[in-house]
This record gives C-alpha cells, structure tokens and sequence, in this order.
C-alpha cells in the first residue's frame, strides 16, 4: 500500500501537546538515556493519537520529529510502519477483529458476519455516523478466550453472533460493557470450572459478568 | 498430572490480588536479597541446573543464555530486555503473567538482571495489550514504593530499575533484535548476527532478551532449587509449562502443566477434550501457528515437550496448541495462517518479502482448487526457497506450516483441485 493510502487528506495546521501531556512526556522521556531519546517515538506517537481522537496528524509527526531530534521521515517511517498508529480518522469505537486461525476456528467469520449485518460495514470501513470503523486485524494474543474483539483499548472475548449484537448495542447507547469475557468466564480458566489450583479458587469468585452488574 | 504445590503461577486465572499484597502472600519478593547474596555465578548455575529452556519458542537453555553476558561490566552498561511482545498466533500465556501474576516478573527481572550484571531492565510489551500494560505499570510503582526496585533493590544493595515500553502492533518485534531495533525508536526489521546481543545488543550494550514465562519462573527457582524444577517433566525438557489449548475443544483454557505430558491428557483433563471426542480430532498445531500441524494418529501417543515434538517434525514452540476438529477447513486454516505471515512480514529480506505473499496468494487459490496439481509441489519448492534464507526465522514461520499441510493433507489438496476441475469442464 502506497503511504498517501494511509495519510489522511484533510489535515489539521497545528499540533500541541496538552499540559497534562507534557507531563506525561517528561516521565517518558526519563526511561531512557539521555543521548537515546529516538527511543520515546513509539510512546509520543501512542500520546499524540490518544490526544487527538484516535489518529495522529502530521502536525504531531512533525512535532514529534522536532521533540527527539529525529528527521520528520523517521517518524513517519515508525507511524507507518506499527499498525496501531493510525494516520487518518477512525470511528468513536474502533473495532479491530481478530481473524487469525485461533479466532477463526472459534467462529470470528459469525462476528463479522454480525457486524455487517448491524453496521453495514466491512473490515476498513466506518459508519457514516463516524460511530464505527472495523479493521480485521491479526493475532490478538488471546485464544483461548476467541473470537475477539478489541474496542478502542479494551479486549471483549468469547464472543458469537448474539452476544457481537449486544455488545454492539450497549456501544451504541453508550454504555460499553466490562471487558473480558462477554460468556461470563474470569481470564483464561476452563468455562467448565478450575482444572487445577481449585483449592485456591475463592468461593465467591468475582466474574466479569458480576463485576458488570455490580 | 503436575500437583498444586508444584505449580508456579498460583494466581494465574486471577482469582487473587494480582498487586504487592496478595503477591507477597503467595511467596513473591520474599526475602530476595537473600537470593542475590548468593553471588552472579551461583545463580547461573543454579537456573542451569534446573534446565530451564527458553519459554519464548526457541528452546534455548536459560542459564547458558545468561553466561553470555561478559563476566565484568565494561564501559557499557549490561542490560536485560523482556520479550513480552506476545503475538505468535495461538499463544496467550504471557498475557496471564502480565496481569495476574506482575511481580513474579518483576522480581524474575531482578534476580536476573543482577546474575547478569544489570541494572536496569526494559519490559517490551505488545501494543495491543492496554489493560496488561496499566497492571505491570501499576506493579512496578509499587514496588519502588516498596523499596524492591531504585537504588537499592529489596534491600540487596543492587540498584535496579525496570521501564515499561509499549509497542504499537508489529509480530516482528518478538524477533529480539527487531524488538531492540522498535525500542531504540525504529522500524522493527531485525538485525543481522553476529553480532549477539549479548556483545552488541540495546544502544550497543551487552544485552540479554529473555520471554516473560522464562524470567518469572526464575524465583521460584531459586527458592525451590533448580533440581525441584529439573524433577519435573523429562530429561532435557524439564519443570512446568503454561500451555494455552485453543480451537475445537470443549473448554479452551490455559493450564501450567508438567513439561511431557501427553498432549491426548492435556486435553482431555484440562480442556474438556476434543469437540465431539477424540476420534473427531482432524490435526493439532502443537506450539503456535509457525509449528506445522500434526494428525490425530500422532497426537494420540505425542508428548508435550521441545524434543518429542522435534521428533515429530515440528516443535513444542511457545506451547500454543490450536486443536482442529473434522468439521475444519484446513486448507483455509493454514492459509490464514499464512496471510498472518504476509502480514507480519517486516519487508527487509525479498525472499520472505515477496514468499510470504507468493506462498498466501497460491493457498488462497488451494482453499478453492484453484490449481494444478504439479502446483502443489511448485508451492513445496517455494516453501524450501524462503525457509533458511532469511535475516530472522519469519520466513522459516512462513514456510512451515504449508509444509506440515503438503506432508499430511495432500490428498485434500489434490481432491479440490480435482473438484475444481470438475467443475469447469461441467461447465464447458
């Protein structure tokens, strides 16, 4: 894919850190050695996307460039080259589906098959209400809880065709529920119950599903 | 079936306090300088000892790998960077260290670091995991609260620093040079060796890359003794496992297990067996998507460790097993499993640049039949062309899994071509 593909055309002129922003960058930048700050990229690039709805424009490259004494192309080399950075607008909730085998072989096709038929959109579309943009992406790192997806920062798991239309409901009032399994099973146990360690296993375990209600 | 008292990750599913509190009341941070007064060597020795292999794919035996860090601290500082870039297709084990188990790393990346003569560690974790990231973050504020981590580490004199760096969604930079590449502020495209990372590695210091399994096991270790750790599972592949058994079984999980279990035992005690019983099982892929897939008739007798597998033509991997019932296409299987590898692909050796796409957009005509049969082993030679002739082993990851497909499910590849071909003469 050409690098104009991923740009967005309508550009804003200007990009300033917030103050809070600011702060956060001095604590960044003191991770690393001084004479190696090309090191804080990736971290300024993730704070100017979450400061500016999700994508970066160029104005925080250049920015960015200017910050850690890189060369702007540099910068641009790194955003273009991680696929979480995104260099032109996605919707309010990005859903990023994951399509590898694992997910695939636990039903994410009934996912996308859902989203489609709620939304109306395809993996690299978003809704014109610019509520929703979708990206198939790769391997997630979560399969023993397929098929997934991840919502902006937030891993929703053990999805099927329905509870996809539930959770795509409460995003769209607003109310985006608990991460974690939507089936109710806490982290990666078996669904079944423990299998080891059960004499650990606190009577009243909190699930993800209590935790929502609560 | 390993015993609970032999398990390490007691808080793995996260049914405890995951921070300081619940930790120290699982044994973690207990005493630690006491570990450290042992001496840089004794602790190598000792992690040798229990023959710890590398939990990250490649099998490498930990403390051999620590002994390559040079013996005094030059003009450089020495470092230790975690792999926590958890993205290997079928594996998910990190994950559950990373938010229900933090200080069993930390405090791993202590006594390590200080067996290697570091003083500071970086944790490189996969951008994708946000929450993870808050937990560890969250873990290592309070252990410097606690005095575990600064200038004088647990009280060991030591001082050690640990800095979380996020990436931003590469596989690649779970290849540890790329990783050090991404963390240096670069594109992840891997490094050439030599030079080792243990010589040149991060900003051109001696540097140790070890995977998170791998270090957080390693305190327990040496409270145990490496021959508690080397009593369990089989010579040359010994201790406990995180294995994560995903795909077509009644309840995927993760479980810690002994090193060697049978894989038909691991699933059926752990997972609830295959999805409508093990005669319905069509193949596994034992240790993440890059290991190729084996059949049920080799399943039945396979054990879980790097050297059975290896045997067996494939590799225990990270452990991630995607089991695969009768109702599976596994010619669209291994062909997703191959646009992953398109995907990932960082772009800098043409032959995995231009392979991997090759090699998914012939699958993708496989999936449907659309071939000729003396394509298939066209497709094979493709898949010996990319393996080996690369900087890194994505190509090998690439190349792999094809070659499992063609070694035990020709016959399926031959019958759709057939298929195919069927078809249009009918509609000729």
């Amino acid at each position: 894919m050409s690098i104009e593909a991923l740009i967005a055309e309508e550009q804003p002129e200007s990009f300033a850190f917030t103050a809070a922003n600011e702060k956060e960058i001095k604590r960044i930048l003191a991770k690393y050695p001084p004479e190696r700050k090309a090191s804080a990229v990736m971290p300024l690039l993730d704070l100017a996307q979450r400061q500016h709805d999700n994508w970066i424009p160029m104005a925080a490259i250049e920015e960015i460039a200017k910050r850690l004494d890189m060369a702007k192309i540099r910068v641009l080399e790194v955003a273009s080259f991680y696929t979480m950075f995104n260099l032109k607008p996605v919707g309010r909730y990005f859903l990023q589906l994951c399509g590898t085998t694992p997910c695939m072989l636990r039903g994410s096709d009934d996912v996308t098959r859902c989203i489609k038929d709620k939304l109306g959109i395809a993996s690299g579309e978003t809704t014109p209400d610019g509520q929703f943009s979708l990206l198939e992406v790769e391997c997630l790192g979560a399969c023993v809880n397929a098929p997934i997806v991840q919502v902006n920062d937030d891993f929703y798991e053990d999805l099927d065709y329905d509870s996809t239309a539930r959770l795509l409901e409460a995003l769209a009032a607003g109310k985006p529920p608990a991460p974690g399994s939507v089936a109710g099973r806490q982290g990666s146990q078996s669904a079944a119950g423990p299998t080891s360690l059960a004499g650990l296993k606190p009577k009243k375990a909190r699930t993800a599903r209590k935790a929502r209600h609560a | 079936m390993l015993d609970d008292k032999d398990r390490i990750f007691t808080n793995i599913y996260g049914w405890g306090d995951a921070m300081l509190a619940g930790a120290r009341s699982r044994g973690d941070w207990d005493n630690t300088a006491a570990i450290l007064a042992r001496g840089h060597d004794a602790i190598i020795e000792e992690v040798k000892a229990s023959g710890l292999r590398g939990r990250g794919g490649a099998g490498f035996p930990t403390g051999l790998k620590w002994s390559f860090m040079p013996k005094e601290v030059g003009a450089r500082p020495h470092y230790l960077v975690v792999n926590a870039d958890e993205s290997e297709p079928g594996t998910c084990k990190d994950r559950d260290i990373l938010r229900h188990e933090p200080h069993k790393l930390l405090e791993g990346c202590v006594v390590a670091g200080f067996a290697m003569r570091a003083q500071a560690a970086y944790i490189y974790i996969r951008g994708e995991f946000v929450n993870e990231a808050k937990v560890l973050q969250a873990a290592i504020d309070e252990a410097y609260e606690a005095g575990l981590l600064g200038k004088d580490a647990a009280g060991s004199g030591w001082p050690f620093d640990i800095y979380l760096h996020r990436g931003a969604g590469a596989y690649i930079c779970g290849e540890e040079t790329a990783l050090l590449e991404s963390l240096e502020g670069r594109k992840g495209q891997p490094r050439l060796k030599p030079p080792f990372p243990a010589g040149v590695g991060l900003y051109g210091s001696p540097t140790t890359i070890n995977n998170v399994e791998s270090i957080a096991v390693a305190p327990t270790i040496l409270r145990r003794g490496g021959s508690w750790f080397a009593g369990l599972g089989k010579e040359n592949n010994t201790g406990t496992k995180l294995f994560c058994i995903s795909g077509h079984v009644n309840n995927p999980c993760n479980v810690e297990e002994e090193m060697g279990i049978p894989l038909r035992e691991l699933l059926e005690k752990h997972a609830g067996g295959v999805r409508g019983g093990w005669n319905n099982l069509l193949a596994v892929i034992p240790g993440g998507s890059s290991t190729p897939l084996i059949t049920r008739e080799v399943c039945a007798t396979m054990t879980m460790d790097f050297d059975a597998l290896k045997e067996a033509g494939t590799g225990l991997g990270t452990a991630g097993i995607i089991v695969m019932d009768k109702s599976t296409d596994i010619v669209r299987a291994i062909s997703r499993i191959s646009y992953f590898y398109k995907h990932e692909s960082c772009g800098q050796c043409t032959p995995c640049r231009e392979g991997t796409g090759w090699m998914f957009r012939m699958m993708d005509r496989m999936v449907r039949g659309e071939a000729e049969a003396h394509e298939i082993d066209t497709l094979w030679e493709v898949t010996k062309q990319v393996e080996g002739h690369t900087i890194c082993a994505l190509g090998d990851a690439a190349a792999w899994p094809i070659q499992g497909l063609i070694r035990h499910f020709r016959p399926e590849l031959e019958r759709r071509i057939a298929a195919r071909a069927a078809v249009v003469r009918a509609a000729e």
